[in-house]
């Protein structure tokens, strides 16, 4: 299984990963290397075999529904690359019409 | 002083009872250790010697008061940088949470923290725990105390060369395929991954979910128990850590392994390791069966693709895990950028290092539209493998055993530019992540070839920890390995 430079593009595109060309090329090389070695268990048969998500078999872990104290909005903002009026601040996301 | 610094965390801790020393004497001979040490090694990422001296006056005077808040008050530890520590710099060795201060602690610190554990410092790891050598730290490669042109290991480097090195009596990392028993083994340390969800992962940077644990590195088998004691059990904070009420492991720890049945693996055997390796590790099995257990051949035969299922599982889970990595909430921002979808990719581009892009690309890859059922899903399939062979192992043995490593300690700078040798760094050690078993790496002597620390991984049953530090402490006894790196 090789990768072409195309599915590269796309799988950087969909990781949010601005790559330069030379990054694009030589992971191009490095991701199809390790394919090849997983090429092994591509081709067992393993039809029957349950999947196996997590070494526990742990579901719906509830705790009561109830208010407790937790970080206050200036804590939770202290670490933020741009805040403004108690809020996480972005580049805009909607263009004008 | 030397004695402080070579001391067991156990042996400081009954200096303290027996008021032969005093926490800031203990905490001033390991800072002054730590500048002469680290300057050789970078194991530290952030030293908080202040805070370190604040918080062993604390312990002095609660002792003093006789209110220590555990044995080990007053003994120092340090943290892999991966631990989030309220108010102490957390970069995870990521340019991309450069400068990030955690408004609250990690579990594992919180109750070590409560224990009376004076806080020595942040260690040096590859970024987001992903490596095996920690050169993919973003601030620059750590380095074996043994051989200073080798690595530590990764990724839990930074603390295996602070512990080896005298900088720290003991430390916390974190184990994902390997990433606390193969650098305790490349050092000459004891390194334990707990079984999944014994340790909560609570403030624990997350790389892979399914697998990523928490788990001490020592100089003894006793002190690897002794943390885990401090740290083990349920947390409402971590829904995937278990409830179970946890035993006290030190309890019964010198029982012996007279009739112990243990498991050596069939395809583990010859080819694959250093001869130097193979020459140490069958020198141990001769040990066990010495101490009285009884060896078995056992056959693991999906063992031999544990590496692909874990290189599809563990960057499938990763590249979900980072996408929180926006430049919005914490960490870096790239400058510039005028909508919001160039300013993350930039962002991710900027802060992101070689390995890590390398993961998410891979995992993106394996989850994506049209390749979930070749990759993803045969990798999760494999791993039920897996984790039946070891359950056909444990109907006839107790523990297993293999090398920790198939090499010693490598040097810096021959594996970079290989992903799949270094990869296969961790052959010995995935296939337990994958189970979610128990495993410790104990040292068991040097290697012939190249004088370097090899090390004994003995593997036991999910919650089955007391049997492996049983077996562990018994072989650590009995060889009696007492060697030193010289700094």
């Amino acid at each position: 299984m090789s990768l072409d430079r195309a599915a590269v593009d796309h799988v950087a595109r969909l990781a949010r990963l601005d790559l330069t060309d030379a990054e694009r090329e030589r992971m191009q090389k490095e991701l199809t290397d390790i394919l090849a070695h997983a090429e092994k268990i591509q081709n067992l048969d393993l039809g029957p075999v349950p999947p196996t998500s997590h070494a526990l078999a742990l579901s719906n872990v509830l705790r009561p529904d109830e208010a407790r104290p937790s970080l206050s909005p200036e804590e939770a903002l202290a670490n933020a690359p741009d805040a403004q009026d108690g809020r996480f601040r972005v580049p805009r996301i909607i263009e004008d019409a | 002083m030397d004695d402080l610094i070579w001391a067991s965390a156990t042996e400081l801790a009954e200096a303290l009872k027996e008021h032969e020393v005093s926490a800031v004497e203990i905490a001033e001979a390991l800072i002054a250790r730590a500048d002469e040490v680290d300057p050789k090694i970078h194991a530290y990422l952030e030293r908080t010697d202040d805070r370190a001296r604040r918080d062993a006056r604390a312990s002095d005077a609660r002792r003093a008061a006789g209110e220590a808040h555990s044995a080990f008050d007053g003994v120092p530890l340090a943290y892999k940088d991966i631990f989030v520590t309220r108010g102490v710099t957390t970069t995870c060795g990521s340019k991309i949470l450069e400068g990030f201060v955690p408004p609250y602690d990690a579990t594992v610190v919180a109750r070590c923290e409560g224990a009376g554990l004076p806080m020595l410092g942040k260690l040096n790891m590859d970024e987001f725990a992903m490596g095996s050598s920690t050169e993919n730290s973003a601030f620059g490669a750590t380095r074996n105390p043994w051989d200073l042109d080798a690595v530590p290991g990764g990724s839990s480097g930074g603390s295996v060369a602070a512990v080896a090195a005298g900088a720290a009596p003991w430390a916390w990392g974190t184990d994902t395929g390997g990433s606390i028993r193969q650098p305790a083994s490349l050092c000459g340390l004891v390194g334990m991954k707990p079984t999944y969800g014994l340790v909560s992962r609570y403030g624990m940077i997350a790389f892979a979910s399914s697998l990523d644990q928490a788990g001490p590195i020592t100089r003894t088998v006793e002190d690897a128990a002794a943390l885990l004691n401090l740290a083990a059990g349920g947390d409402e904070m971590d829904s995937t850590c278990l409830k179970e009420p946890v035993p006290n492991y030190l309890e019964g720890i010198d029982g012996g392994i007279d009739g112990m049945r243990i498991g050596v693996v069939t395809e583990f055997q010859g080819e694959g390791s250093q001869p130097g390796v193979r020459a140490r590790v069958d020198e141990s099995l001769r040990r066990l069966e010495k101490l009285g257990a009884q060896l078995e051949e056992v056959s693991m035969p999906s063992f031999e693709h544990g590496i692909s299922a874990y290189y599809l599982i563990a960057p499938a889970e990763c590249s979900s895990n980072l996408a929180r990595y926006d430049g919005v909430r914490y960490g870096r921002r790239a400058a510039g950028a005028d909508d919001i979808v160039s300013m993350t990719s930039r962002t991710r581009a900027e802060g992101f290092g070689r390995e890590v892009k390398r993961r998410i690309m891979l995992g993106t890859y394996a989850l994506s539209a049209g390749y979930y059922d070749a990759y993803y899903g045969k990798a999760q399939k494999v791993r039920t493998l897996i984790t039946r062979d070891f359950e056909r192992a444990y109907e006839r043995v107790d523990l297993i055993v293999t090398p920790t490593s198939p090499t010693t300690a490598f040097k810096l700078g021959e594996r970079t530019d290989d992903p799949l040798a270094m990869y296969l760094s961790d052959v010995f050690t995935v296939p337990v992540n994958l189970a979610g078993n128990a495993a410790i790496s104990v040292p068991c002597g040097l290697s012939p070839d190249d004088g370097l620390p090899v090390g004994l991984q003995i593997i036991a049953r999910s919650l089955d920890e007391k049997t492996m530090f049983r077996a562990a402490y018994a072989f650590e006894q009995d060889l009696g390995f007492d060697e030193r790196p010289q700094l």
